[in-house]
């Protein structure tokens, strides 16, 4: 049997590039991961394999092109379906499928607002920020992961922006285990597990990373 | 409390043991509940019909009161987060968020799958869909919600979308020489565009620049359960030129 050709487009600071790698990882698929120069440069796979979004990750699997995060890490959980990622039952998913897209749609976003505002609006969309916290805090519940009892398909797609939470905090003068505790320790057990402490960032490389697209957004 | 009531009679059909197991599959069948919470006003309830009707599955369709921003107690109650539609319930189960139903709806009943079988195809698949849902939907919005420049600007992007939307065909259909997920997902743009073309007299897609997109818009609306769940054009019209009003007004 050939071996798999698994290149993962990555960029150290994505979070979005980080779900791929996890999902990797859990899976204990092998893979190479090629760096991509984001403020400098993409490469011509990147361009050729993205042509639409030009963007990391990009999952080439056997020569095949794969786009968008959560669709990577759905696809992963549809090659190498051991360890499961989602739940057996059709509802399981779909509260999973429920949960990622309130992932996708609100969290990274939220907390760019944070930064990327000037003056009052940075109080506003603090408050908004943490709302959106309290919501997943509610979809969490007292269980140990949103999936449950074990680690899963939204647990993969929220983890990497925790990263983030640092430089959010930073500009937006709070702290999110003051506002969000169980969000705080849902954060800090992901954290022991290898696949997702490998490849997660320094946060406060992340806040040094902010503060470089801020001065070329020109906020400061 | 009609959830409540679905649950008792499924409980009585699951506990009895008199009745021969064919029997009881069948009615377990005949009583199993579905609710769409939606809106025929707007686009989006089509896709959860046309994903429904496709497997035969029987469903009951409650219509939201939305163009006077009235949201049933039920609605809030099975969608607190985003209050929004279209919503299925079933068997007392809510589920939200249109391309999550239907990823549901093709679990759940096996007959006409929508997303194909191998990982790569769901992959392209699921790609398309969230294009749709992502660009396709944010284009067709933004040409109808604003004037001026900005719609001007709008429309430029949408047809750049658009053509770029294009690019997803698998022959007749996204899906290949039948409908499949994306075309279940996105369909509702084959009425949509001419609706909105219609209300704002800009023209987004045609013949010339998109003859591919245009077809399709063809095929798909020709095939039958598709055709039976469109709301009457001249209706929507109506209503929607009205919205389109006091949308326009509130940002200016």
């Amino acid at each position: 049997m050939s071996k798999d050709e698994v290149i993962l487009l990555d960029f150290w600071v994505s979070p979005f590039a980080l779900r791929a790698k996890i999902a990797l990882a859990e899976k204990g698929v092998e893979f190479e991961a090629r760096q991509e120069d984001l403020l400098g440069e993409k490469s011509e796979l990147l361009l050729k394999s993205n042509p639409i979004y030009k963007k990391v990750p990009v999952l080439v699997h056997n020569g095949k092109a794969v786009n968008e995060s959560t669709i990577i890490v759905s696809y992963i959980e549809d090659t190498w379906p051991t360890p499961s990622l989602l739940p057996p039952c059709a509802y399981g998913r779909a509260t999973a499928r429920f949960w990622a897209d309130y992932v996708d749609k609100k969290l990274f976003d939220g907390g760019s607002k944070i930064w990327r505002s000037k003056g009052e609006e940075v109080e506003v969309a603090k408050k908004e920020f943490i709302e959106i916290l309290k919501v997943l805090e509610g979809a969490l519940g007292e269980k140990e992961y949103f999936g449950g009892d074990s680690f899963g398909f939204v647990d993969i797609l929220a983890i990497p922006i925790t990263a983030w939470f640092y430089a959010y905090e930073q500009y937006g003068n709070f702290k999110v285990e003051d506002e969000c505790p169980k969000i705080s320790a849902w954060i800090k057990k992901c954290l022991e597990r290898e696949s997702v402490a490998s490849g997660y960032p320094e946060p406060t490389k992340v806040y040094e990373f902010v503060g470089l697209l801020r001065k070329m957004l020109g906020l400061e | 409390m009609r959830p409540h009531q679905s649950f008792e009679r499924l409980a009585i059909n699951i506990g009895d043991e008199r009745l021969p197991k064919n029997n009881k599959r069948d009615r377990l069948m005949a009583t199993d509940e579905v609710i769409l919470i939606g809106f025929r006003g707007g686009p989006f309830s089509l896709i959860v019909e046309w994903a429904l009707k496709l497997k035969g599955v029987e469903y009951e369709y409650l219509d939201e009161d939305l163009f006077n921003n009235n949201k049933s107690p039920m609605l809030l109650q099975y969608n607190p987060v985003h209050k929004k539609v279209p919503v299925l319930v079933h068997n007392g189960k809510p589920v939200a968020e249109s391309l999550v139903i239907v990823e549901y709806i093709d679990e759940t009943w096996k007959q006409y799958p929508l997303l194909p079988d191998d990982p790569y195809d769901r992959a392209v698949a699921r790609f398309w869909a969230k294009y749709a849902e992502d660009k396709c939907k944010t284009a067709a919005f933004s040409v109808f919600a604003t004037v001026g420049e900005a719609q001007e600007n709008a429309t430029k992007e949408a047809r750049e979308i658009l053509k770029t939307f294009e690019k997803g065909l698998r022959g007749k259909f996204f899906g290949g020489e039948t409908i499949g997920f994306v075309d279940v997902v996105a369909g509702w743009i084959a009425y949509w565009i001419g609706v909105i073309e219609e209300i704002t007299g800009i023209n987004i897609v045609d013949k010339e620049t998109m003859p591919l997109l245009s077809e399709w818009f063809q095929n798909f609306l020709d095939v039958e359960i598709v055709k039976e769940r469109l709301p009457p054009r001249d209706k929507l019209l109506e209503k929607n030129k009205i919205f389109r009003e006091q949308l326009v007004a509130a940002s200016t």
